[in-house]
């Protein structure tokens, strides 16, 4: 994991004191709430229905037993005992006071974490693959690349005011677990003749005009890729529509002047920034990337004993294979059957923390899908780790099925939510609560947004559902065939809309249509895919 | 009117011009850009002015930020004054991609300004101000 040197720290200290002062010239009436909100926005502090929300950046996903003892800490402290763990792989807390800020932000430095940039028009919290450094499948570990990113676009002096929010992805994965494409910038390591470089897609993104980014460049060299990076941001910050805010992501610019026009401008504004010496030697690469170093495997590689068949059910679904012998992924499920996707009691988010510090080598991840991973779990120690989790209600297994949900925290926190997410996913989870049927369907990503802006990942869910305000009621849109992963896709709408009870008959009966359709080991998607929409159509308004 | 400026020279008396203008008329020392004016279109004059007039008619609109990186990139070493939307916050940021001149709409508290600029020792990336990158303290 990384630590932050004098440097690193000094920098996250000074934004707590900047902070702490603005917060007190807003308190005293110096600044006006238009002119505090584009600087506590920078500071991922929104204003919500209820109450000041405060984001906290989880950098690419990783944390240690410190960092998520402090969020439990913070949760206890400042909020209401618990934390919402989001798709950006941050946490948000959502009951909290202005006036004590400065404070948590003060305890979140203690612990090397901070709140800078998860939120306003600026170069957002960099995201990754959850399981790297375990993944089998990886090239690299992405995060060595992520972490040179977050240094370059933090407090970036040329991209704080961009037309809109902007979003960084890397993996390093063919399989891809991050939603890459769907970012304003994407990129995935590969190896070119035993070189380590990045394939660069750009302007992918959700909102109310989803896109899947195109490839811009099939190889970016390691010590080309902040100078090409920055031309990227530089040509969408001139050129990037400023007139519409729903035309203002880096995507809309991409889709209108056409991939290669946007390619050539970029290349061109490259061979001029790369004579800036902007690009930190790779020595500094080397450097972070000694912190990312495999920790000490030493198990040995022993089969678990399945004879507890909660366990072994547990086992099955949660638990994916790691790159080291003896050792395996462990994927803690926030979605328990009936309860709030993504949140965590402060006590829940102890005993992960303890965890991961007797079990898995003090790490742990967010994931995009709202859950927490142990990365390095020896297989000796799966049954203790998984006794230990259901005790605090943390072993349900149910990972990438249907009561896996995404869901935005909609109307009942959002200021922007047109309909409630949370009440959706819960009765969708209750209706499909006998776990054999779930596991009978087999992987099924549901996702949930409360209004257009997609903050549930709605477009690339295998089943989506995007709440609208119709005439004053809350309204529900069904889509079928998106997905976030490498066979990327955008969910295609159904039909007409439906009320709250409306849409889980109409999940069941998309679902009950899958069942007697697939063929072999088919997904829902995969099936869907294959058959069309009419099928369904017909099976849901028929 | 300018209230904080950062360099020792007289300040020119001429009034700054459109780019329009400039471009037509060629003997004008001072310019002014608007955000969607392409600030390249100066480099081939840059010796001749000595005045360079960003205008931010609302903060949130950063293009300004990246005309002035453009033109101290160029080689551009006269005034380079951001005028309208400016914020004691935005400040900073500013002097960093090569601005060296303030003439906000509404005035500035100046002991906040001089707190702002003073906030930050560190930067981790290399701009257009004098500011050693932190990747370059690391590895000399």
């Amino acid at each position: 994991m990384y630590k932050y040197d004098n440097y690193d720290q000094a920098i996250v200290d000074a934004r707590v004191a900047e902070f702490r002062d603005q917060v007190n010239r807003r308190m005293a009436g110096e600044i006006t709430e238009d002119q505090f909100k584009p600087l506590r926005l920078m500071n991922g502090l929104y204003l919500q229905l209820h109450a000041y929300m405060l984001r906290v950046a989880i950098p690419y996903g990783t944390l240690d037993s410190r960092q998520m003892r402090m969020l439990a800490h913070i949760a206890r402290k400042y909020d209401r005992d618990y934390g919402h763990f989001t798709t950006r792989q941050n946490i948000q807390y959502n009951w909290i006071k202005l006036e004590e800020c400065a404070d948590l932000l003060e305890e979140l430095a203690s612990v090397e974490m901070h709140a800078i940039q998860t939120s306003g028009n600026c170069i957002r919290n960099i995201s990754s693959d959850q399981y790297a450094g375990a993944a089998a499948d990886e090239v690299a570990d992405p995060r060595p690349w992520a972490e040179l990113l977050r240094q370059w676009s933090t407090f970036h002096p040329e991209f704080s005011y961009l037309p809109r929010k902007f979003k960084i992805a890397v993996i390093a994965s063919p399989e891809d677990r991050a939603a890459m494409r769907l970012h304003d910038i994407g990129l995935e390591l590969v190896k070119q003749d035993g070189e380590l470089g990045a394939r660069v897609f750009v302007g992918g993104g959700m909102g109310r005009t989803p896109m899947i980014a195109p490839e811009i460049n099939p190889f970016v060299k390691a010590d080309d890729l902040l100078s090409y990076i920055e031309a990227c941001l530089r040509v969408y910050n001139r050129y990037g529509r400023r007139d519409n805010i729903y035309k203002a992501r880096i995507k809309i610019l991409v889709h209108e002047i056409g991939a290669d026009e946007y390619r050539r401008q970029v290349a061109e504004e490259f061979a001029h920034v790369k004579t800036l010496g902007i690009d930190p030697p790779l020595a500094e690469l080397e450097r972070i990337s000694a912190f990312f170093a495999a920790p000490a495997f030493d198990a040995a590689d022993v089969e678990p004993d399945r004879s507890d068949p909660d366990f072994a059910v547990w086992l099955d679904q949660n638990v994916k294979p790691h790159k080291q012998a003896g050792y395996a992924i462990v994927n803690i499920s926030l979605k328990p059957i009936g309860g709030i996707p993504g949140d965590a009691s402060s006590a829940q988010i102890d005993v992960m923390a303890d965890l991961a510090e007797k079990y898995s080598f003090d790490e742990l991840r967010v994931t995009h899908a709202q859950n927490i991973v142990l990365p390095h779990v020896a297989k000796r120690d799966l049954y203790t780790v998984w006794q230990a989790l259901r005790e605090a209600d943390l072993a349900n297994a149910n990972l990438d099925l249907i009561s896996d949900i995404i869901a935005c925290p909609g109307l009942d926190y959002c200021s922007l939510a047109n309909a409630r997410s949370i009440p959706i996913a819960q009765k969708i989870a209750t209706r499909f609560a006998d776990a054999e049927r779930q596991r009978d369907v087999g992987e099924l990503k549901l996702k949930i947004s409360g209004c257009i802006n997609a903050c549930g990942h709605h477009h690339a869910g295998h089943i989506g559902i995007l709440g609208v305000d119709k005439k004053g009621v809350e309204n529900y849109q069904l889509t079928l065939g998106g997905s976030g992963a490498e066979d990327v896709s955008i969910g295609k709408i159904t039909g007409p809309g439906f009320d709250e009870d409306g849409i889980v008959d109409a999940v069941e009966k998309a679902v009950e249509k899958y069942r007697e359709l697939r063929e072999g080991d088919e997904r829902f998607v995969d099936t869907y895919r294959r058959v069309g929409m009419d099928p369904f159509k017909e099976a849901i308004y028929g | 009117m300018v209230e904080f400026r950062y360099r020792d020279d007289e300040v020119t008396e001429q009034p700054s011009v459109t780019l329009d203008a400039f471009l037509d008329q060629s003997n004008a020392t001072a310019v002014r850009l608007e955000p969607d004016d392409d600030a390249r279109k100066l480099i081939p004059f840059l010796d001749r002015l000595t005045l360079i007039e960003v205008a931010f008619p609302k903060f949130r609109d950063g293009r300004g930020y990246s005309s002035a990186r453009i033109l101290r990139e160029a080689g551009y070493t006269g005034e380079l004054r951001a005028q309208g939307d400016v914020l004691v916050d935005q400040i900073a940021f500013m002097r960093r991609c090569g601005f060296d001149s303030f003439a906000p709409e509404g005035s500035l508290n100046p002991e906040a300004v001089k707190r702002a600029l003073s906030t930050y020792d560190q930067f981790y990336q290399k701009a257009a101000d004098a500011a050693v990158p932190v990747w370059k303290l690391r590895h000399g």
